[in-house]
């Protein structure tokens, strides 16, 4: 019996697969050098907008993945972050560089004051809250005048590109390669909160809430707290779409449609997965950008379609995901028998 | 030396007097059972100690410190673990993970933690089954599980409830050398138990409760010879 003790200790505390470990690291020197390839600007907004949506799949994820709160009306951290970043160039010039941590900053302080009352709330009455939320947000920026009101804010535009200004006119590639760094960092930071100590603790109180209570786990605290890193995950990704876009409104970037489309990435995927957000906007993005060219402005709720069809035999045939499709010896938490 | 005592403990549910009045202590050191039958309020005991559920009136002092009204996290922080009868796994976790939660309330790191939860799982005997998710397990490792990550916050007072209940006949023995096992570590153990000779067996003090009150305390050899626990029990033939 002390031998096999001896043994279990002697386990490396994470199973290191180096085949795993060399094909994501070609991946993401393939991702850098894509552009140097000459991609049309099409296969470039495609990129940027899986890199895009995963991260927004992503800070779902954490929430719903990780904490186990079904958060619909996660598009309002989106719409912070745009306005953010909009609003503070405009009206006083700050370059998106800072603003974007404005935006996130914002998106915090909402996630506490929404998460305070709502995430005493469980399961469907949380979604539902959430869901409210979600749209009231769009009800209020449609009528406040100081950001535009339903017309939105038109970004000023820089005669030339513009690093510090963030906004690139003659290339797509300067938006590319800022998408995939954001990406690349919020997976490189969700994939080490999956590995701590805080990722265990809100796995058990996903798992058990009433159990976690007996280890000296705070669950309201920790709900707040992934609701608030989930936040702060979102709201970058509206102020680079806003910059992407240089015009939002509130029709747009607090649009149901945002909260709707990150929970089917990821249930696509894999939820509570740190590669599920990844698979499901690399499947799902391309279905919903090509089906719009190929069918024009009907494709919008033909993609629809799909992504109900895709979410019914997902959930019947492999409730886990996309990700579960990978042999259970690859990933990580793989069970040394 | 006291560690626990609950005095005039009462909580009702609508107009049921779940538990009425109770009171009883508990020395550092022993093992303590609860034993009555089905709805006698054993379990919302358990609930009304560790704060899962608030108690109408009473007290509740743990080494003279006034836990009354405290949150379930707050009081598994200054010392008391419990278990719990409707089995409460981390499922998608494996057990070694399972542990592991338990064992960061103590051991800020994470390889220091790991190594701390290996051994109280090869304690409860299932280091064997350390990678294997919890919804894999039996429910009598589930059980041993359960005991193992409420060990792991190094509880002074350990609250189990119905530990041998609904595994078979096999498996409780070794479920019960592994309470007795336990009890030498030192820690004080609350128990309740519906099997009769477990409860002999393994405890200092027993209290009994039916539908609420408590009906007897003492040592397990008192308790036996209890005409209340007797006919609480089997039942009697009073006509009225």
């Amino acid at each position: 019996m002390e031998s096999k003790l001896i043994a279990a200790k002697s386990e490396p505390l994470w199973n290191t697969n180096n085949k795993v470990i060399s094909i994501v690291c070609g991946l993401v020197i393939l991702l850098f050098a894509l552009p140097l390839f000459g991609l049309n600007s099409f296969y470039l907004h495609l990129f940027i907008m899986i890199f895009m949506h995963a991260v927004m799949a992503q800070s779902w994820n954490v929430i719903a993945g990780f904490s186990g709160q079904i958060s619909l009306g996660h598009g309002a951290f989106f719409g912070i972050g745009a306005y953010a970043t909009s609003f503070f160039y405009m009206q006083y010039g700050i370059t998106p560089w800072i603003s974007i941590f404005f935006g996130m900053f914002i998106s915090a302080i909402f996630a506490v004051l929404i998460g305070i009352p709502m995430l005493r709330l469980s399961g469907h009455y949380f979604a539902i809250a959430t869901l409210l939320i979600g749209i009231s947000f769009q009800v209020v920026f449609q009528r406040w005048d100081l950001v535009g009101a339903a017309s939105g804010l038109w970004v000023t535009m820089t005669p030339e590109d513009s690093w510090i200004a963030l906004q690139f006119h003659s290339s797509k590639v300067p938006y590319y390669y800022v998408f995939l760094i954001f990406f690349l960092i919020t997976f490189f930071v969700v994939w080490l909160l999956s590995r701590s100590k805080l990722g265990y603790k809100l796995r058990a109180v996903r798992d058990d809430p009433q159990a976690a209570l007996s280890l000296c786990i705070n669950v309201s605290n920790y709900k707040i707290i992934a609701y608030v890193i989930s936040a702060m995950i979102m709201a970058p990704m509206g102020s680079l779409f806003a910059q992407y876009i240089l015009i939002i409104d509130p029709d747009r970037v607090f649009n149901i449609e945002i909260s709707i489309i990150v929970l089917l990435i990821t249930v696509l995927g894999g939820i509570g997965n740190v590669w599920g957000p990844i698979i499901g906007a690399s499947i799902l993005i391309p279905i919903s950008e090509y089906s719009r060219i190929y069918l024009g402005g009907t494709g919008g709720a033909v993609d629809l379609i799909f992504y109900g069809l895709i979410l019914m035999i997902i959930c019947i045939f492999r409730p886990n995901g996309l990700i579960s499709f990978i042999p259970k010896d690859i990933l990580e938490r793989k069970k040394q028998r | 030396m006291k560690i626990l005592s609950v005095e005039n403990l009462s909580r009702s549910f609508g107009g049921i007097k779940a538990n009425d009045n109770i009171s009883f202590e508990v020395e550092q050191g022993s093992i303590l059972g609860i034993i009555g039958p089905n709805g006698a309020g054993k379990s919302t005991l358990f609930d009304l100690i560790t704060g899962y559920t608030k108690a109408d009136k009473g007290k509740v002092k743990f080494f003279e410190k006034n836990i009354f009204g405290l949150s379930p996290d707050k009081i598994s922080n200054l010392g008391v673990g419990r278990t719990f009868q409707k089995l409460k796994p981390f499922a998608d976790q494996t057990l070694l993970e399972n542990v592991m939660i338990g064992a960061f309330v103590k051991e800020q790191n994470i390889k220091k933690a790991r190594d701390k939860a290996l051994e109280i799982i090869d304690f409860v005997d299932l280091i064997e089954k350390r990678h294997h998710f919890a919804k894999e397990l039996s429910t009598g490792q589930r059980k041993r599980l359960e005991m193992a990550r409420a060990m792991a916050i190094e509880p002074k007072l350990l609250l189990m409830d119905e530990v041998t209940g609904g595994v078979d006949q096999k498996t409780i023995p070794g479920l019960v050398e592994l309470i007795k096992k336990l009890k030498k570590t030192g820690v004080t153990i609350i128990t309740i138990e519906h099997n009769i000779n477990i409860i002999m067996e393994i405890s200092d003090n027993v209290l009994a409760l039916d539908q609420g009150k408590r009906i007897a305390f003492g040592p397990p050899k008192e308790i036996q010879k209890n005409k209340q626990v007797i006919d609480a029990y089997l039942g009697t033939f009073d006509a009225a």
